[in-house]
């Protein structure tokens, strides 16, 4: 097997941020930080229980649009994706994180965290079918 | 007032987080799911560090109530079911497709790159395509326990 682009201080680093982050909202909000939910339940709450979720979410954007303003050369973003396969990947993900309560961060992270079998188990579906996806695509562009 | 700010920045930090990974690159993420091609392991360190820090904060001596909170919300649904398996199944594929989960989603649309902002609304679209379906997790006595 070929190991390729491996960062592993600034993905450990990334991660315990990540991690960082998910216990400030658990200790001082008693919320796990479940970035589809989060954003999903949006759509079904109201008042006090909207506002910290719109914050939060002002919070990402506000670290994502921060760092491309002061730091445009320590960002990386390349898509190989057409804009049909974004749109059909978006619904995908949208649908599927809140059929499945949860994704990368509340299954994933916070999940595992807890020893939760329905992440664990989640969190090796969704990878799973990720590497599958992949492996599908790149065997199909190779004919 | 003080739930909001706590709320902003622990957004804050998970996005420089996410950034600090290079997760909110597509590339990076396609690189790591690519375990049958040229492998990028990466990622399995950022869920490796977001665990280990979690584990201990999740583990921390409890006091009765968070600090800004009433109380502590967990999922109360304990049973493997199949829309937890279909949802992920679904989640895996559309990660696979496009090289984004949803915390990067929101952060790389800040970026201004117009590809993220696509997947961004796309993703909307999905969340709230299920919320229309109306379909709530059964048997859960306190929908506010329903977290992701």
């Amino acid at each position: 097997m070929d190991i390729v682009n491996f960062t592993p201080g600034s993905a450990a680093l990334g991660g315990v941020l990540i991690g960082l982050s998910a216990a400030i909202l658990w200790l001082s909000l008693g919320r796990l930080a479940g970035v589809s939910n989060v954003v999903g339940q949006v759509f079904h709450t109201s008042g006090p229980e909207m506002s910290w979720r719109l914050c939060f979410i002002a919070g990402l954007l506000t670290a994502g649009a921060g760092a491309a303003t002061l730091y445009p050369e320590l960002i990386a973003f390349e898509s190989q994706a057409g804009y049909g396969q974004l749109i059909v990947a978006g619904l995908l993900v949208g649908f599927g994180t809140r059929l499945g309560s949860g994704c990368t961060s509340g299954h994933g992270i916070c999940g595992i965290s807890r020893l939760s079998p329905r992440s664990i188990v989640a969190t090796l579906c969704f990878v799973g079918v990720g590497m599958a996806t992949v492996a599908a695509w790149n065997a199909m562009g190779a004919l | 007032m003080n739930k909001m700010v706590t709320a902003f920045i622990a957004g804050l930090i998970f996005g420089v987080g996410l950034i600090v990974a290079q997760m909110t690159n597509p590339a990076k993420v396609v690189g790591f799911l690519n375990v049958a091609g040229p492998w990028d392991p990466s990622l399995m360190l950022v869920m490796g560090g977001g665990v280990l820090v979690f584990s201990i904060a999740y583990r921390l001596p409890k006091p009765r109530t968070p600090h800004l909170a009433e109380r502590f919300i967990e999922p109360a649904e304990r049973a493997i079911t199949r829309p937890l398996i279909a949802g992920a199944a679904l989640f895996g594929i559309g990660w696979g497709l496009g090289g984004f989960c949803p915390g990067p989603a929101v952060v790389s649309a800040a970026f201004g790159e117009p590809k993220a902002w696509v997947f961004f609304l796309a993703m909307l679209a999905g969340m709230y395509g299920f919320s229309l379906l109306g379909r709530r997790p059964r048997n859960v006595k306190d929908p506010l326990a329903v977290v992701d």
